[in-house]
């Protein structure tokens, strides 16, 4: 999640102040880890050094900052290019994941149980989503949907890779 | 059974969680069964607690389904033992398991093996029927499940010509109108997509605990062991729970 992208495309709305900033991208970005309003504010002073939104002056009113800040050209054009481009497809956890069998097999520990292990962490957490599927709304149950089919994927390579255990240990053991 | 066995939620899949015993609705000890010279049970071993939902799963050919036969009464095991709320049933007859199934049990399979030619409230009251309960009863208890599944316009409807979403519902709506005490599921989205999935899953779940029902399910898809509350796997003819371990043990 780029911090700096997304409140440029919050911006691309409207004009907004950091607080209401804040607000709109812990409702729809951050429900797991709330944006502190410090990085808010350090992330607006750089996209205003760097040109990407200006800082109207302050307003009369409570709280640390009353600027209303403005995407610029720049700001837009960067955001259009993000918008338009597929994101990396890395991995997720498969390299620590495929770390872990291959130490365990150079170190005789039991892989197929700390797979298994693993499966279980996975299940346990798809039951989470699952729960918060049925009692959410249409968002918890796209945000849900994401990490399900992630870790969904993560289960078919531990099933293939604990179907090829044997193949791996003999090429494990031969090196 | 002489014994009060137990089942707790703590040996699910992930480990630690809270521990909720539950006495036993079924429970299999030491199954063997074989076809001709494959073995397909090698000493499995299971215990349901009562209104729990369990999801089965392990890779082809591992004996899940075999398993899920078994525990059903739909094969007898070579060895080992099944018994069903205090009672053995493996050693039951033929005549007197069929009994069994048709009143305590419900069944739901992949292909709803719904009867094409007979309407859907047909189809959901002819469990009642065979039990023995009056016509109009039936078809009123069949009116209202298809009105709880938001589906009462289906109710003329041959089942041949349902979507595989609509018939997975009439077959989750036929196994429970006869209020069994077991629902087993084998593979019951395994012919649908994702999303249709989820609606069958999440109907199957609501409406079994609405009844109060215990589930064991059979499925190699992780999102529908996600909607169970325990996940055990079968490798080889055995049960095993999916437990923690350490690596640095």
């Amino acid at each position: 999640m780029s911090v700096p992208l997304t409140l440029l495309g919050l911006l691309d709305r409207a004009p907004s102040h950091g607080y209401d900033l804040k607000r709109d991208y812990d409702a729809f970005f951050g429900r797991d880890k709330p944006l502190p309003f410090g990085q808010v504010y350090a992330t607006l002073g750089r996209l205003a050094r760097d040109g990407k939104v200006t800082a109207g002056a302050s307003e009369p009113g409570d709280g640390p900052d009353r600027k209303r800040y403005t995407i610029t050209e720049n700001g837009h054009a960067e955001l259009a290019t993000w918008l338009s481009q597929p994101a990396e497809p890395e991995p997720h956890l498969q390299p620590v994941l495929f770390a872990k069998v291959v130490l365990a097999l150079m170190l005789d520990r039991d892989a197929a149980r700390y797979l298994d292990a693993q499966r279980g962490s996975h299940l346990r957490r798809m039951r989470e989503l699952t729960e918060l599927r049925r009692g959410g709304g249409t968002m918890d149950v796209l945000l849900a949907d994401y990490g399900m089919y992630h870790l969904e994927a993560d289960l078919r390579w531990i099933d293939a890779t604990e179907a090829r255990l044997g193949a791996l240990k003999e090429m494990v053991s031969s090196t | 059974m002489s014994r009060n066995p137990t089942t707790a939620a703590g040996d699910s899949a992930g480990g630690p969680e809270p521990r909720i015993s539950r006495r036993s609705i079924l429970e299999a000890r030491g199954l063997h069964r074989s076809f001709g010279q494959t073995p397909a049970l090698r000493g499995a071993d299971l215990a349901v607690g009562t209104g729990e939902i369990v999801a089965v799963m392990g890779p082809s050919g591992s004996g899940k389904s075999t398993l899920l036969h078994c525990l059903a009464g739909i094969y007898t095991p070579d060895e080992g033992e099944v018994w069903f709320d205090g009672r053995r049933i493996d050693s039951l007859s033929d005549g007197r398991r069929t009994e069994l199934r048709r009143s305590a049990f419900g069944f739901v399979f992949q292909f709803g093996q719904l009867i094409p030619e007979l309407t859907v409230a047909d189809n959901i009251a002819m469990p009642l029927l065979l039990d023995r309960v009056r016509r109009k009863e039936a078809y009123q208890r069949a009116a209202t499940w298809l009105e709880r599944l938001g589906m009462p316009e289906l109710a003329a409807r041959r089942t041949g010509e349902l979507s595989g979403g609509q018939a997975q519902r009439v077959a989750i709506a036929r196994a429970l109108a006869p209020q069994p005490k077991l629902l087993f599921a084998d593979e019951p989205t395994g012919s649908l997509d994702s999303l249709t999935s989820e609606k069958v899953m999440d109907l199957l779940v609501s409406v079994a605990r609405a009844e109060g029902a215990t589930v064991v399910l059979v499925t190699h898809d992780a999102r529908v062991a996600a909607c169970a509350e325990r996940t055990v796997m079968v490798r080889d003819g055995q049960v095993s729970a999916l437990t923690e371990f350490e690596m640095a043990r």
